[in-house]
């Protein structure tokens, strides 16, 4: 099966800056798990997201659409950081691995995809 | 005759041959309806023919042909689509066609009935909310119907009905598995936790027009407690949870007074309490400790030992209850367990210690035990004054009506106790 993990964290105003050891670890913490998503074959897809505040959002009624304002629709501390795309047995095993993710603080939601149309025939 | 037949076929060898079928093909659902098929066509040929000698074969020989007709329609249906029906029908179809065989098979797994086991922790899984996890252990594990489910939690039976597909879909379109999980304490943990709610929901039910105690819920909570105990090989924390059960059911009968209301502990006539239900307590508790290996529901279990051996309420061992509490304290971080803590003290050092215990405790401000605790505590220091209103607070929170009875009772003496007072400082 399919699972998109998706992570919920509070954006880090204070994270380790580029060029720094601390931001060296962090990345490889990073990099390790997606290695170990690869190597498992559980990796399907995925990607970190720019911080909510670049983010747009369009409303759509009928069909049609009706608004394009600025930020995320919801005012909430936590944020969409980023997705997973993996492939696991069963439930178990995605809670297992999205368990592993190096996220600080935060909460990772795991939804069984339904359909994707370019997903190759397993 | 029949009827008490089909009953103990639904409730005993209905969940049996669920599981079994269960992991055979993989999906719940499919076990499910062909377990509901076979009953019912149970209920109607045993009426006319008479029960067969060995009816957990016949339900597993009529349930396994009603699933695999229910694979060939659904393969037809597949082929139709797409020409793949043959090979979907191959691959689900197992191979052994055994019947009963099936039920005794031995495996290399160290539980007496792993299929069960694993079907129990599949219904609590924690990706589950806690009320669907109640309904389908309930249904699919206690073989209760979903109409009896419903008239046990007071809720209409379309709701009832709704959680558990719900909760059967959740299983199935996220891909929760009936395997053995690798935490099996955490996961066991769940599964006692959701059967002490049970337990519980029977020992003081809610709602003003529910009866106070309800023993065919406790009933069913203690039956599928000593299941686990028995499926997961005497696990000495289901062990401890059935000691609990039974040291709290052996007093059921003394806990009600003749006219309606709550009979405090130390108020009961032990006289009635059940022998039975606490000497086996204490065996089952004995059998839980001599595993050395501790945890909540034994630790429970064994503070109700010591109020369930005690002869007259002023034998008990408060200390020794306080010590208990401490160590539960320190396993279970939840304000219920401190205020527990909490009575234990003022028992055994008086209510003023208790009180400032109490007095520290965050968060059970809709709690009606919490106030009825202030309010008891306060009074048996005599600060009449400061008891009624938190006796009225929990008068407005408590839904149970034995609790309700008595807790208007003791509002009534605080109040008459305090008019006394304030009578006796005027002519002083």
């Amino acid at each position: 099966m399919e699972y998109m993990i998706t992570n919920y964290t509070e954006p880090s105003t204070d994270g380790p800056a580029p060029g720094t050891p601390e931001f060296q670890e962090m990345m490889g913490a990073w990099m390790a798990y997606n290695q170990m998503l690869i190597d498992g074959g559980h990796w399907v897809g995925g990607a970190s997201l720019a911080p909510a505040d670049t983010a747009t959002t369009i409303t759509i009624a009928s069909g049609a659409k009706t608004g394009t304002t600025d930020g995320p629709f919801a005012e909430t501390k936590e944020q969409l950081g980023g997705f997973y795309l993996i492939e696991a047995n069963d439930l178990d095993q995605a809670i297992e691995l999205a368990a592993q993710m190096p996220v600080g603080t935060g909460s990772l939601e795991i939804r069984p995809v339904a359909f994707r149309p370019d997903a190759h025939n397993r | 005759m029949i009827d008490v037949a089909l009953s103990r076929l639904a409730r005993d060898d209905g969940p049996r041959v669920l599981s079994i079928l269960a992991s055979r093909y993989g999906d719940l659902e499919l076990a499910d309806d062909a377990v509901q098929d076979a009953l019912v066509d149970a209920a109607r040929t045993w009426q006319r023919d008479g029960a067969p000698d060995n009816p957990g074969g016949w339900l597993m020989t009529a349930a396994r042909n009603q699933a695999t007709d229910r694979l060939r329609k659904r393969a037809t249906e597949a082929r139709r689509v797409a020409e793949r029906g043959a090979e979907l029908l191959e691959r689900q179809l197992p191979a052994d066609a055994g019947g009963l065989s099936m039920i005794d098979a031995a495996d290399d797994s160290p539980y007496p009935d792993d299929e069960r086991l694993r079907l129990m922790l599949l219904c609590s899984h924690p990706a589950l909310a806690d009320d669907a996890q109640v309904a389908l252990t309930l249904r699919l594990v206690g073989g209760l119907t979903t109409d009896e489910i419903a008239a046990a939690f007071l809720v209409p039976s379309a709701t009832m009905a709704q959680r558990i597909v719900r909760a059967k879909r959740k299983i199935r379109t996220a891909g929760i598995p009936m395997s053995m999980p690798t935490e099996i304490d955490a996961r066991l943990g769940i599964v006692l936790g959701t059967l002490y709610l049970v337990f519980n929901e029977g020992y003081l039910a809610h709602g003003p027009d529910t009866d106070p105690i309800r023993l065919d819920l406790m009933s069913e909570a203690l039956r599928l407690t000593r299941l686990v105990a028995e499926l997961s090989g005497g696990h000495p924390e289901a062990l401890g949870l059935l000691a609990l059960e039974l040291f709290s059911k052996s007093r059921v009968g003394a806990r009600t007074a003749a006219g309606g209301g709550l009979v405090l502990l130390e108020d009961q006539d032990r006289s009635t309490w059940e022998i039975a239900d606490i000497s086996e307590a204490n065996d089952v508790l004995a059998q839980a400790m001599e595993q050395m290996q501790p945890g909540p529901y034994q630790v429970q279990a064994l503070i109700g030992s010591y109020h369930a051996n005690a002869r007259v309420a002023e034998d008990t061992d408060w200390p020794a209850i306080v010590g208990l509490y401490a160590q539960l304290d320190a396993m279970d971080d939840s304000p219920v367990v401190t205020l527990n803590h909490a009575v234990a003290v003022a028992m055994a050092d008086g209510p003023l210690h208790g009180l400032r215990m109490v007095e520290r405790l965050e968060g059970l401000e809709d709690y009606h035990l919490y106030w009825a605790t202030v309010a008891e505590l306060h009074a048996r220091a005599g600060q009449y004054v400061e008891a009624i209103p938190a006796f009225e607070h929990a008068l407005q929170l408590a839904t149970n009506a034995d609790e309700r009875e008595h807790l208007s009772m003791r509002l009534t003496t605080t109040r008459a106790a305090a008019a006394l007072e304030a009578n006796n400082g005027r002519t002083h």
